[in-house]
């Protein structure tokens, strides 16, 4: 994998939390590419640090050591200013909690990053997302009036209606049931597979990390194992062998 | 489950610093007028015990116009040189002493201007030498006609050392004195209480202070060794009879003290007044935070249901954090409340010149007051967020709830109810019963009708005031925000209402009355030149009479009157009296024809007090002045209350028996075509020798006249700039809590790309329109107010309504700029906010 074909990077990477005593090892030099136009998920057991990995990646989060890239752009070392900006722009985020703003309409929740940013969403990529997402005849809803599915589908359209370089997703189907659940993953990898947008979720569910092209398991704060185009199988498989419990 | 109750309390400990906070400055309040009027009234005490320490008895004869303290000063009436040697021969009476002591010596300082004095009189006196409390600083006492000694604090305030030529204006116009000594009081005071002090040789004092020689106005008594004042008092007033007060030095002492304590405790009640006004205010304040409070701990209070706490033992939780933030803040309140009292003495004591202030004490009333104020209020305040409170189900513990919004209808029929009934008090109060009481009582269930009534009327306002600041999506978010919690915001804003609302109103008021004033007085005041100064101290400001006839002198002038003014007894009632050299003069420069001069034994009087007291033209009736015996006025005219100063008009000799025998004010009207420019310097020359007062033209002397209202309205914005303060931490409260509130919504909103710069900008916007919101509610509700109170004295002259509104906007812009200033913090704590810790899942 060249340079220019990956999307997010972490090399070295460390998070120490506390000092002394209470010091906690989150992450222990963990390497790791994220390849343009891919579905990759994180896996790993509670406290493996998945999403710690996730955090620093998006610029949520600090390393302690090492360096984390969006495209050729260092996050490590960027201030509020420009860690803000790169969100706004180059990163989207799809929660567990959904996280909608309660006061905004589905439509306006969707415009909201670029609304901040200041750019008009490109029309017909808005009404490519849209219709994708299925929520054609629920725009003018608020949050309160949509369902569980219905909202995460709102918080996908977010994340994708700007192409951010990057989309993380944080156990975007944790809060689902199964049939909502699995929309939401099919239409994450459609829009890798038919719009070459990148993804990187973090999971503990074989079933979701089956829909993505790669998994990478973390242990203890360390890449453990990785597994090219997984089915749910070989994804138990993994974590049966060896300590990639979860 | 108290346990429990006070380990949630410390756990909360912002909202716990806030709403008890508004308690505090509340208590405050309340305490600081307790301790302000207890320690002033001890002052006082001490003071007249000092003043009458060396008088055991004191002779005077009975007051013709007996004058209340505080209502001016009473003109003593003369006691004839024989009296005194009556009196000191009584038995028991060491030494007898004519006393000459009356207000109205004023010094005329190095800088030529009259020393003024905030409120203790200028008591010019005859020299009988120095007394057990006196310390002669400087030189001697007068003993020539041409000499004169003051004390220390008459010769620092005018700048004045012995030898000097010292010019003194008492009853009679300007004499030039040497000054021959300077005393002071023991302990290194200059005064006793600020009292100015001109000592003369005793005829001079007798023709300057009392008209005419021969005459004291009180003999002070030393009894012989062994004898009680109260004996000897007894023994003179059997020799002379009852014309006269005997009165031993303590009984005086209590006397006076009395008078200025009833003074004090009208001071007092204004200062409560406030005080209830910010209390009032607090409690919007509280029952925000107590329902924020309960509404955030459903889970918690929801458990405790489930594990089997009662409805019962649920509201005790509530009102026994309420009980516990009342007690504190009560106790602070108090705290504050001393320093606040100890803070008004020490001020009073500065502003009354050389007033020696008691060490301040906290009587118990304050401390009763106090602590029965904060804890009520609070507990009012939570007595329906407790109930809300044990309505939650048990289940909800279980449940993550979003609790709906629920419908406002209930609160906006009730609004409605409570607001109609405010407005039919107030009505009944204005037009029908004229009782104060009902208008306070209508204001403020009016006031709470409207609150009930704001969250309704918040959506469209909030909605439109937000439009404002929507060109930005921090501004558009902000405005949102405001409209979410129609509940929440219309607390906030009606807190702030109360505040503005009474300041519009008193403004309103003011404004028209002024207004009113002056346009009745540019209507009717022919004169164009008037010669007037500004009261200082109780005793009005006069010249010299014969500026009025050398000023008919000047050409150009058509007519020239002078009004004097007094108090006086008529028919056994006392009330305010003028006087005048020639009515029909003064009718002309007052425009007002068909009245002549009026004969020695006529006087002229209002139509309105001839109604009320039931008196035409041609009745006789008995005026008793100041000085001089009881006279029969026959009434020759009457003329409409706004046609002339004042109800009562009495005749050029009347003016020989008042207290203040020179004109207090002088008309000048010009002839025709003459301009005021010619003549205007001319009077100026004339009232030169007069420095008290000063000629002006109309226009001046109208804006100088209404200089008043704008004094109120000042104390009134600064009294309920504390209500006012209030409702600002309210506000500061409210948003404090949407910030804690919506964590997650922040940090999701700074996940996607929120500058912090923008997201105090958010909770900038929601705080400035939650804060115009409620500055708007309150200008229109005291302009209603106002206009309501105006249009009801439409009968007491006040004809003009005035809606100020410069004011008005000022206040508007003032509440916005309060809005960014609550801003401050809750919008730092939203920007510093931890983005991972926001929206990481539990």
């Amino acid at each position: 994998m060249n340079g220019t074909s990956v999307a997010a990077r972490a090399e070295e990477v460390w998070k120490v939390y506390g000092s002394e005593e209470a010091r906690v090892v989150a992450l222990r030099g963990v390497s790791a590419s994220f390849g343009r136009g891919r579905f990759t998920a994180i896996m790993g057991p509670s406290g493996s640090g998945k999403s710690t990995l996730m955090h620093c990646l998006a610029g949520l989060d600090t390393v302690t050591r090492g360096t984390v890239h969006i495209g050729d752009t260092e996050v490590t070392g960027l201030g509020d200013k420009a860690l803000t900006r790169l969100r706004r722009d180059r990163v989207g985020f799809i929660f567990q909690q959904f996280n909608l703003l309660p006061t905004l309409t589905a439509a306006e929740n969707i415009r909201l990053p670029m609304d901040i940013a200041g750019r008009k969403p490109d029309p017909q990529w808005w009404d490519t997302v849209i219709e994708t997402v299925g929520l054609k005849d629920r725009l003018g809803h608020r949050p309160s009036q949509l369902s569980g599915g219905q909202q995460q589908r709102v918080a996908c359209a977010r994340a994708l209606v700007s192409r951010p370089d990057v989309i993380f997703a944080d156990e975007p189907t944790g809060n689902l049931d199964s049939k909502s659940g699995a929309e939401i993953l099919s239409f994450l990898r459609a829009s890798v597979r038919e719009h070459g947008q990148t993804i990187v979720m973090v999971t503990h569910d074989p079933v979701a990390a089956s829909y993505t092209d790669r998994v990478v398991f973390l242990a203890d704060g360390a890449i453990v194992a990785e597994l090219d185009d997984p089915t749910p199988e070989t994804v138990l498989e993994a974590m049966k062998s060896g300590e990639v419990l979860v | 489950m108290l346990r429990a109750t006070l380990k949630s309390l410390l756990a909360r400990k912002l909202r716990l610093v806030l709403s008890g906070l508004a308690v505090v400055l509340g208590v405050m309040f309340v305490s600081g007028a307790f301790v302000t009027t207890d320690t002033l009234g001890r002052t006082f005490d001490n003071l007249f015990t000092e003043g009458y320490a060396t008088t055991d008895v004191a002779v005077t004869a009975k007051p013709k116009v007996a004058v209340a303290e505080m209502d001016g000063e009473e003109v003593p009436t003369p006691l004839k040189a024989s009296v005194v040697d009556q009196v000191a021969k009584v038995e028991g009476v060491k030494e007898a002493i004519g006393m000459v002591g009356a207000d109205g010596a004023r010094v005329i300082g190095s800088d030529g201007k009259v020393v003024t004095s905030f409120g203790p009189p200028r008591i010019g006196a005859n020299w009988t030498g120095l007394d057990a409390i006196m310390e002669m600083r400087q030189g001697r006492g007068p003993a020539a006609d041409s000499e004169i000694a003051v004390n220390a604090e008459v010769a620092k305030a005018a700048n004045i050392k012995v030898g000097d030529k010292v010019a003194v204006l008492t009853q009679l116009p300007k004499q030039t004195f040497t000054l021959v000594g300077v005393w002071g009081y023991t302990d290194d005071r200059d005064s006793i209480g600020g009292v100015q002090e001109v000592a003369f040789t005793t005829p001079v004092a007798q023709r300057s202070m009392l008209g005419q020689t021969g005459v004291f106005t009180q003999v002070t008594v030393r009894v012989d060794g062994g004898q009680t004042p109260e004996a000897v008092r007894d023994r003179i007033t059997a020799r002379l009879g009852d014309a006269y007060e005997v009165k031993t030095g303590k009984q005086l002492a209590e006397e006076s003290s009395a008078g200025f304590k009833d003074a004090l405790s009208f001071f007092n009640n204004i200062l409560l007044g406030f005080a209830g006004v910010a209390l009032f205010v607090g409690i919007f304040l509280i029952l925000n935070t107590f329902s924020i409070i309960v509404a955030q701990r459903t889970k918690e209070l929801a458990l405790m249901r489930a594990l089997g706490a009662s409805r019962r033992q649920v509201i005790n939780s509530v009102l026994t954090e309420a009980v516990a933030i009342g007690l504190i803040a009560a106790v602070l309140g108090l705290g504050a409340g001393i320093g606040v009292g100890a803070l008004l003495v020490w001020l009073f004591g500065r502003m009354s010149g050389g007033m020696d202030p008691a060490t301040v004490g906290v009587p118990p009333a304050a401390i009763l007051s106090a602590l029965i104020v904060g804890v009520v209020v609070t507990v009012v305040a939570a007595v329906l967020p407790a109930l809300r409170a044990s309505r939650i189900a048990p289940v909800a513990a279980m449940q993550d709830v979003a609790t709906p919004d629920r419908p406002l209808t209930k609160i906006t029929v009730a609004g409605a109810i409570v607001g109609a009934a405010g407005a039919a008090l107030l009505g009944v109060g204005l037009y029908g019963a004229s009782s104060l009481l009902l208008i306070l009582a209508g204001v403020l269930v009016t006031f709470i009708g409207v609150a009930l009534l704001t969250p309704l009327i918040s959506k469209p306002v909030v909605a439109l005031l937000g439009r404002l600041f929507s060109w930005s999506v921090p501004g558009r978010l902000g405005r949102l925000n405001s409209g979410r919690n129609p509940r929440r915001t219309a607390i906030t804003a009606a807190a702030l209402m109360v505040g503005i609302a009474l300041v519009t109103g008193v403004t309103v008021i003011m404004d028209s009355a002024k207004q009113s004033l002056a346009a009745q007085a540019e209507d009717t005041i022919k004169a164009q030149i008037i010669v007037s100064g500004e009261q200082s101290g109780p005793r009005p400001p006069t010249f010299d009479e014969a500026v009025l006839t050398k000023a008919q002198q000047i050409s150009g002038v058509r007519s020239v009157a002078g009004v004097w003014s007094d108090q006086a007894v008529i028919d056994g009632e006392r009330t305010y009296v003028n006087a005048t050299d020639d009515l029909a003069k003064l009718a002309d420069t007052y425009g007002t024809p068909g009245l002549t001069t009026l004969r020695g034994d006529q006087m002229a009087v209002s139509v309105e007090e001839a109604k009320d007291r039931g008196w035409t033209v041609g009745s006789v009736h008995e005026v008793q002045l100041p000085r001089g015996e009881m006279h029969k006025y026959t009434i020759a005219a009457t003329y409409d209350e706004d046609r002339l100063p004042g109800s009562y008009m009495l005749p050029a000799a009347a003016t020989k028996e008042f207290g203040i025998i020179q004109p207090v004010i002088g008309f000048v009207r010009l002839d025709d075509g003459v301009a005021v420019d010619q003549v205007l310097p001319q009077v100026k020359q004339l009232v030169a020798d007069s420095p008290e007062v000063s000629a002006t033209d109309r226009s001046s002397f109208i804006a100088q006249q209404s200089g008043d209202f704008d004094t109120v309205i000042t104390m009134v914005q600064v009294l309920l700039g504390l209500a006012i303060l209030i409702a600002v931490l309210g506000v500061v409260n409210t948003l404090a809590l949407s910030v804690l509130e919506r964590t997650r919504e922040l940090g999701l909103l700074r996940a996607v790309g929120l500058g912090r710069a923008q997201t105090m900008r958010m909770v900038t916007v929601e705080s400035v329109v939650i804060s115009v919101f409620g500055a708007l509610l309150g200008v229109v509700v005291g302009a209603g107010l106002g206009t309501a109170v105006v249009r009801a004295l439409d009968g007491e002259g006040i004809t003009d309504l005035v809606l100020p509104w410069e004011r008005m906007g000022l206040y508007l812009g003032l509440a916005a700029l309060v809005g960014v200033l609550a801003a401050v913090l809750p919008s730092i704590r939203a920007a510093r906010l931890n983005v991972l810790s926001a929206i990481a899942h539990d």
